[in-house]
């Protein structure tokens, strides 16, 4: 049994903080839990689907985070707990849901995870979402590490219930994805009956009295964040400087102070409860220094509302300064780290930097800049999507008219780089390159001559480009749609979605069939293999050409990891050192040069093409592409 | 006391789908199965596969320190493949540093296209040799290709570690990780793959002219 769904109080756990999040939840007694995939949140749900039959609880990958939030809001309004999880990108989707469940409150306890990206890992933005808990008069915990994940999200949903109001939890890359020792706790046995009280319909409407009754709920909030053992302070009775920090700045304040040996000057002054602001409990430290660092990610969040509740108080207060991202002392974008944190301090000390061997750093650096190549991202050997980049770039040079790529969310995202040969040229929100593309298909008649084509992945259509489809038949656009279907949500972690067949449990689930919903919402609609090359190429240039209107190309192939987990290779392939001519071949090496497959190797001392039988799928695609006929493949 | 320094810096670095993620959690469980406090940080995320990978270990009898080690301090490292492991000893390295390397190289799509060279793999060994105190190394994916899957290298580098006695792990406790870890199916082709790592790995000497330094223990 895994030790998430383990009733073993006491016991110790390595957890990354996702799953601590998901073992407080359990200890919180949730019943339903629901989200949409999106790093680096989507193990808090994965998780859960993992222990959702062993333990009786509702655990859903929804289509979108909108749908998810509502349907553990349902769990809430019935009586139950419910938990809801996203990445930041998810709660610009998920609030337009949050901004009314706010004003009719919840009763059930109902937290709402949100796990930030800071500098953008594995997102298009690095948003900081902690902004809509301000937004919405929403209380916002903060977990600094794996085990604070786990206590504060248990403590949540009585938070929530207490109080009638969803709680926000939000979290970063750095929590979400580390790991360490987790504590257990209990497990509850009981449960209520779930049950809509109709004395208490949740009518957002009429907002005033309900804006005011929310301001009521987060008043209390505050003074309950008053005496939070989330929020201490640790260092002397009048330090030279005080680090304000939240979540992961808690980790790397505390590291600096170390490194640095300033735990007598400097001290600390952690917050769990970032919004409402404990403001007794801050003004009574705000005395002990005059000088402040803010130390938080990404946006000065803690820095802006700590200075208002100063301003409003500075009479009592005296002078003080305050050093954060406003004052240049910490970038104002990207990620936190010990460095960075380590140099603010020395600067506002005015100590000696300790630096590292320095000659060692010299060599080892120019060693680096001599001898180690750049490793960029590329698609996984045998991706379908660098083959349906391979047919978009081979079609769009053939077709001449400069037909451009409209792009949004998922592994195809890499169209934008070399892996896909540039060819993806907008890259913002999910489904929004279908959306561009309804905008740029009513172009023509202001003289657009160019052909529009947009990219969308399995997944982000069920998710949001459903309705810009539905848009651009309506309204009369001219596109042509790619969906790269590989029948999954590969770049999260391979999660189910609507169109695969199975539920986040593994459970059986009726398909909905991506060609019958395009053809229902008005598009001509094909398929084609991506892995036969002529074929997608020959398909996508009729379509760019065709009469005016949307047309959908569905580009079929399953991802090859998943396929990779199940069956064996589909061909050996093998380059024959006999045919292949090398650089005198006059193909300007396209199966390396121009195709850049990671299993497909450049053997500089043969100079001839390679197979890397470490890293070749064998999806066999670029047997095709060699004009030597050298690269064979074989049923394998 | 194994621990030579509190916390005690690891840094296991590869390419996106070399295992490392699995590798830094099995090696944290048996820490943890050992007593000790774990904090481990990983980078991956948005298709990270062909990509840079690194995970974080801190190793601490006391507390949970940052997920991410402060520059230069990493203690010992695991790297799966060449030019990683040199590019992690850039920030992280420090004259006493300790690194096990997988010798064999995953070409970059930079090379692959010809817009950059791969270095002769004798002479990144080289340099991470003089930038390391001592260097044990290992063909860890000929080993599991051999054994028919180069997924099994990670798991032949967590024998070498083993073998090479920087960390207090040993066989049973990798074991009783695994066999909660892993699907029971792969057992003996896991447990295989240790312990041939633990045969093969080899520490290679440093030329005559550092040795003083090197012998320094």
């Amino acid at each position: 049994m895994s030790s998430i769904a383990q009733n073993s109080p006491g016991k110790v756990a390595l957890l990354m903080g996702n799953e601590a999040i998901a073992r407080g939840a359990l200890e919180a007694g949730v019943k339903v839990c629901a989200a949409y995939p999106g790093n680096p949140s989507s193990e808090i749900i994965g998780t859960l689907a993992g222990v959702a039959e062993e333990l009786g609880l509702h655990v859903e990958w929804s289509i979108n985070e909108k749908v998810a939030l509502e349907v553990a809001a349902a769990a809430s309004l019935a009586g139950l707990r419910g938990l809801c999880a996203m990445k930041q990108n998810g709660l610009n989707v998920a609030s337009d849901f949050l901004l009314n469940l706010n004003l009719t409150g919840c009763r059930g306890g109902l937290v709402v995870v949100v796990a930030d990206d800071p500098a953008g890992i594995s997102s298009s933005n690095e948003e900081d979402s902690r902004i809509f808990a301000k937004l919405g008069d929403l209380p916002l915990l903060e977990p600094a590490n794996f085990q604070e994940a786990k206590e504060m999200t248990r403590e949540a949903f009585d938070l929530s219930e207490r109080l009638g109001l969803p709680v926000m939890i939000r979290s970063v890359t750095r929590v979400s994805h580390a790991r360490g020792n987790v504590t257990l706790d209990e497990l509850p046995q009981s449960s209520p009956k779930p049950g809509f009280d109709l004395s208490q319909p949740r009518l957002a409407f009429p907002p005033l009295p309900n804006h005011k009754a929310l301001h009521e709920k987060f008043e209390k909030a505050r003074k309950m964040f008053e005496e939070s053992s989330f929020n201490f302070y640790r260092g002397p009775e009048k330090p030279d400087l005080m680090v304000i920090t939240s979540g992961s700045g808690y980790m790397y304040s505390r590291e600096a102070m170390i490194n640095l040996k300033v735990e007598k000057r400097v001290a600390i002054l952690k917050l769990g409860t970032t919004w409402p602001l404990p403001e007794e409990f801050l003004l009574r430290h705000l005395r002990r220094s005059e000088n402040f660092l803010f130390i938080e990610e990404v946006d000065p969040f803690l820095e802006n509302n700590v200075k208002e509740l100063f301003a409003q108080n500075c009479f009592d207060l005296g002078v003080k300064r305050f050093f954060g991202k406003a004052s240049h002392t910490v970038p104002d974008v990207g990620e936190l780290n010990p460095e960075i944190v380590t140099s603010a301090i020395q600067t506002l000390l005015n100590i000696r930097s300790i630096s590292r061997d320095e000659d060692y750093s010299r060599r080892a650096h120019e060693a680096i800049a001599g001898l180690v190549p750049p490793r960029a991202h590329s698609f996984c050997a045998g991706c379908p999507h660098r083959a349906t980049y391979w047919a978009i770039k081979t079609a769009l040079a053939l077709d001449g008219r400069d037909g451009f790529v409209l792009g949004d969310i998922g592994c195809y995202s890499l169209g934008m780089g070399p892996s896909g040969f540039s060819q993806m040229k907008t890259l913002h929100a999910m489904g929004s390159g279908t959306g561009l593309a309804c905008g740029f298909g009513q172009l023509e008649r202001f003289g657009l001559e160019q052909p529009v084509v947009a990219v969308c992945g399995d997944s982000t259509f069920y998710h949001a480009a459903m309705p810009a489809l539905a848009n651009a038949y309506y309204n009369g656009a001219n596109f042509l749609l790619l969906l790269l279907d590989n029948s999954a949500t590969a770049m999260t972690g391979f999660q189910p979605h609507p169109g695969t067949g199975s539920t986040a449990t593994g459970g059986a689930a009726p398909v909905i069939d991506l060609k019958a919903i395009c053809e229902v919402l008005g598009a001509r609609v094909e398929v084609v293999d991506p892995f036969d090359t002529d074929e997608a190429v020959e398909t996508i240039l009729r379509l760019i050409r065709m009469e005016r209107g949307v047309k959908v190309l569905i580009l079929k192939k399953e991802c090859a990891l998943v396929s990779g987990k199940r069956q064996k290779k589909l061909f050996q392939v093998e380059v024959d050192q006999g045919r292949c001519l090398g650089e005198a071949c006059g193909c300007n090496r396209l199966c390396t040069r121009i195709f850049k497959c990671p299993g497909l190797i450049w053997d500089q001392t043969a100079g001839k093409a390679h197979i890397d039988e470490a890293i070749c799928n064998g999806c066999g695609v670029c047997a095709g592409i060699c004009p030597a006929s050298a690269i064979r493949k074989e049923a394998a | 006391m194994f621990l030579t320094k509190d916390p005690f810096n690891v840094i296991i670095g590869g390419v996106g789908g070399q295992g490392n993620v699995l590798a830094s959690q099995i090696l944290g469980e048996m820490l943890i199965a050992k007593g000790y406090v774990i904090t481990i940080g990983e980078t991956y995320g948005a298709s990270q596969r062909g990509g840079s990978v690194m995970s974080h270990l801190r190793i601490s009898e006391r507390e949970p320190f940052s997920p991410l080690i402060p520059e230069g301090q990493a203690d010992l490292l695991i790297a799966l493949e060449p030019v990683e492991g040199l590019r992690i000893l850039g920030p992280y390295g420090n004259p006493k540093i300790m690194t096990l390397l997988n010798t064999r190289p995953i070409h970059p799509i930079d090379v692959i296209s010809g817009n950059a060279t791969y270095p002769e793999v004798s002479r990144v060994i080289a340099k991470i040799q003089e930038l390391s105190r001592r260097v044990w190394t290992l063909n860890a994916t000929e080993i599991a290709l051999e054994m028919g899957n180069p997924i099994f290298s990670n798991i032949v580098m967590l024998g070498a570690l083993s073998a090479i006695k920087v960390l207090p792990i040993d066989r049973q406790v990798f074991e009783s990780v695994i066999r909660d870890l892993l699907p029971s199916r792969t057992m003996d082709e896991n447990m295989r793959a240790y312990e041939r790592g633990e045969e093969v790995v080899e520490e290679i000497k440093k030329p005559s002219l550092c040795q003083t330094e090197g012998s320094v223990d």
